[in-house]
């Protein structure tokens, strides 16, 4: 898993409510697709016209959001499917944070996994954040600081926001959840040795 | 104290505690299917872990596989690289596949708990969101991605926060044309796509324990789209009776132990719930959706919001953007809306019992010459199931195609997809921009009424329909 550690770049608003994960990345771009090249196909139905040129109009195209790290997303963002390609694209289009009011939980958990930082604001901040955005016209920017958990806005206001302590330890560290589990080897292994007998009926039909 | 069924199947599978909130959760079962399955094997290896139990993983290939009739797995051949990348894994891992054509195989969600290879008590995992369908049998079953299926595999566990718990009872009996699917479509539309997020949802009330297990299966397929990972109906007679005998369920002196810990499962009278909800079913009518949201619901006799009425700019703006890409009239009927194509199928509403409401609205009738219109059966029991009884001929003498297990239009992952701009009235769970293929317009309904816009050409009122 890609570090966390600080972003800082201007905050792209895309502020409508329940996008899903269809809509972030098509499933028809995974179906013999990998992790990585998926950037291009991010949001591919709104970002792009028929013909293929990019859709002036779509907020991600504009010229001050093009390199944008950091999402400001409306409430429900990244819900629908469970698909971690949703994640994938969005950090292949350069995205690093995003902020909403609320997150789909599935693709919640997904960002964490892969070192996207989600950030759960209230509607009003995330509101603020983009008017000071656009008045800054570039010259100041959004900054995500995780270590000391807030977000500088373009005008300088601090705001606080929380984040699970054990996700925020496995971003800023980069760790490996398989090896942090495995060190419970003994744990599951008692576990399971004690259900077998407590609850036969489990595990009888399916054992070979 | 008062224990909730999420509490009594959540607590003992508690490995370790993780602190800060985390549990070390054992996962008893885990499903995979094509369009993950075999990356995950794969990973799994490369990064030097072993497949912990592969006893425990079935796979089933599903999402990226034709439906057409006489298809082979080469039919699709995006997809014929996938299942190949899953065989070849499975072989080397000792997992279980239930492979194209062979019997077991089929939609994921449909096959486990047809397999008995979901039991109530247990915890379960899929990469697939609608893994909560389930629940519908008592188990606590969640969607997770790719890497924490990956994790799943290598450690048959997974670290969790237990969810907060909900309820929603529906009491009272169903009213005319009422289906499951109207149920859960009429609790989205008055909760909302975000209700449940953080929320293990358990389904409860009169109306829930009238329900057969496939209609509780529907129930809870839809728990994602209220945004709850995990939806669940406590398990009882009709459990037990339906699951009996099944592949996997236990057998003999094995299986009254089961009924026995089983009968235990259910809420305790008196246990709290951090949200409880009450619906009364003679608030429910026949569902329909007009938006790209299934939030965005209607009863069959309503009329497209009008973005002027909406209460906030967010919401106008959600509303004129659906009722633009849908191709709607804001403030005019739903009912009467010309329709292009039906699908019957998906995890959602494919099972046994869907065909035959469906195929009981179609008796006698004919599609309207105008539509296309499918009939993707679960899996394959259910296709033989249905075969013997007949409805397969009430399907085709309609004018539906009847075809093979598997997602097909629900997802359009396999190469199959309703045209741009064309309107499907559909079973399934999603009316996404996009979902049924690029410039799709999905309306989700129950089979009854998805068999009604067939022969009526239009969205129509399964009520009038009567068989």
């Amino acid at each position: 898993m890609d570090k966390f550690t600080r972003v800082s770049g201007p905050a792209a608003p895309m502020l409508r409510a329940n996008v899903d994960t269809d809509v972030i990345i098509p499933i028809q771009r995974l179906v013999g697709t990998g992790r990585t090249g998926l950037g291009p196909y991010a949001f591919e139905r709104m970002r792009y016209n028929k013909d293929g040129s990019d859709n002036p109009d779509f907020v991600l195209n504009l010229p001050q959001y093009r390199d944008s790290p950091i999402l400001l997303a409306g409430p429900n963002f990244g819900c629908g499917s469970s698909r971690e390609g949703a994640v994938w694209a969005l950090m292949g289009m350069g995205f690093r944070a995003v902020l909403a009011p609320s997150f789909g939980d599935i693709f919640f958990n997904n960002c964490f996994q892969n070192g996207l930082l989600p950030i759960a604001l209230p509607e009003d901040v995330i509101a603020r954040i983009a008017t000071e955005t656009e008045a800054a016209q570039g010259a100041r920017h959004t900054v995500v600081d995780l270590a000391r958990q807030v977000v500088v806005t373009p005008e300088g206001a601090e705001i606080p926001f929380s984040v699970d302590a054990r996700k925020k330890e496995a971003l800023l560290e980069g760790l490996d959840d398989i090896a942090l589990t495995l060190r419970f080897k003994d744990s599951i292994d008692a576990w399971y040795a004690a259900d077998r007998k407590a609850r036969a009926w489990a595990w009888e039909s399916v054992e070979r | 104290m008062a224990a909730t069924l999420l509490d009594k199947i959540w607590d003992p599978h508690v490995v370790a505690d993780l602190g800060n909130g985390w549990s070390l959760l054992y996962c008893d079962r885990v499903l995979v299917h094509d369009l993950s399955g075999g990356r995950a094997l794969q990973e799994v290896g490369d990064a030097g872990h072993a497949v912990a139990r592969p006893d425990l993983v079935f796979a089933t290939p599903d999402h990226a596989v034709s439906s057409a009739p006489g298809r082979t797995s080469e039919t699709f051949p995006t997809g014929a690289r996938l299942l190949a990348g899953l065989r070849k894994r499975v072989a080397e891992t000792g997992v279980r596949l239930f492979d194209l054509g062979q019997d077991g195989n089929g939609i994921v969600h449909v096959m486990g708990p047809e397999l008995g290879i979901v039991l109530p008590g247990t915890t379960l995992v899929c990469g697939d969101s609608h893994t909560c369908t389930n629940g519908g049998v008592g188990a606590l079953a969640f969607g997770i991605g790719a890497s924490e299926l990956r994790h799943v595999l290598a450690t048959q566990t997974l670290p969790q926060r237990k969810p907060r718990s909900m309820r929603i009872r529906f009491e009272g009996n169903a009213p005319d044309g009422v289906t499951p699917k109207d149920m859960i479509l009429a609790a989205i539309g008055r909760f909302g796509a975000a209700a449940g997020t953080g929320y293990a949802v358990e389904y409860a009330g009169s109306a829930v324990r009238a329900l057969s297990v496939e209609g509780r299966l529907t129930l809870c397929n839809l728990s994602i789209e209220m945004g709850a990972k995990m939806g669940m109906v406590a398990p009882d007679e009709t459990t037990f009776a339906w699951l009996k005998g099944r592949d996997f369920a236990p057998k003999g002196t094995v299986w009254d132990a089961a009924v026995a810990a089983w009968r235990d499962l259910p809420s305790d009278d008196g246990a709290v719930f951090d949200r409880d909800l009450l619906i009364d079913m003679r608030d429910i009518a026949p569902q329909i959706t007009w938006g790209t949201s299934p939030e965005q619901v209607l009863p069959i006799t309503g009329r497209v919001p009008d973005p002027a009425d909406a209460p906030d700019a967010e919401k106008r703006g959600a509303w004129e953007a659906a009722i633009a890409y849908m191709g709607l009239t804001a403030g005019a009927p739903i009912i009467g809306t010309k329709v292009d194509w039906v699908f019957i199928g998906s995890c959602t509403n494919s099972r046994i019992e869907d065909l035959r409401a469906a195929a009981a609205v179609l008796r006698g009738r004919r599609v309207a010459s105008h539509v296309t219109a499918w009939v993707v059966p679960g899996s394959e029991r259910v296709k033989h199931e249905a075969e013997s009884e007949g409805l397969d001929r009430a399907f085709l003498d309609a004018g539906f195609e009847w075809r093979e297990p598997g997602c097909a239009l629900c997802v359009a992952a396999n190469g199959e997809a309703v045209p741009p701009g064309a309107r499907c009235v559909s079973t399934s769970n999603r009316n996404f921009v996009g979902r049924q293929g690029t410039g799709s317009r999905t309306h989700l309904a129950s089979p009854a009424m998805a068999a009604a816009a067939a022969i009526e050409g239009a969205i129509a009122d399964v009520r009038q329909f009567a068989a």
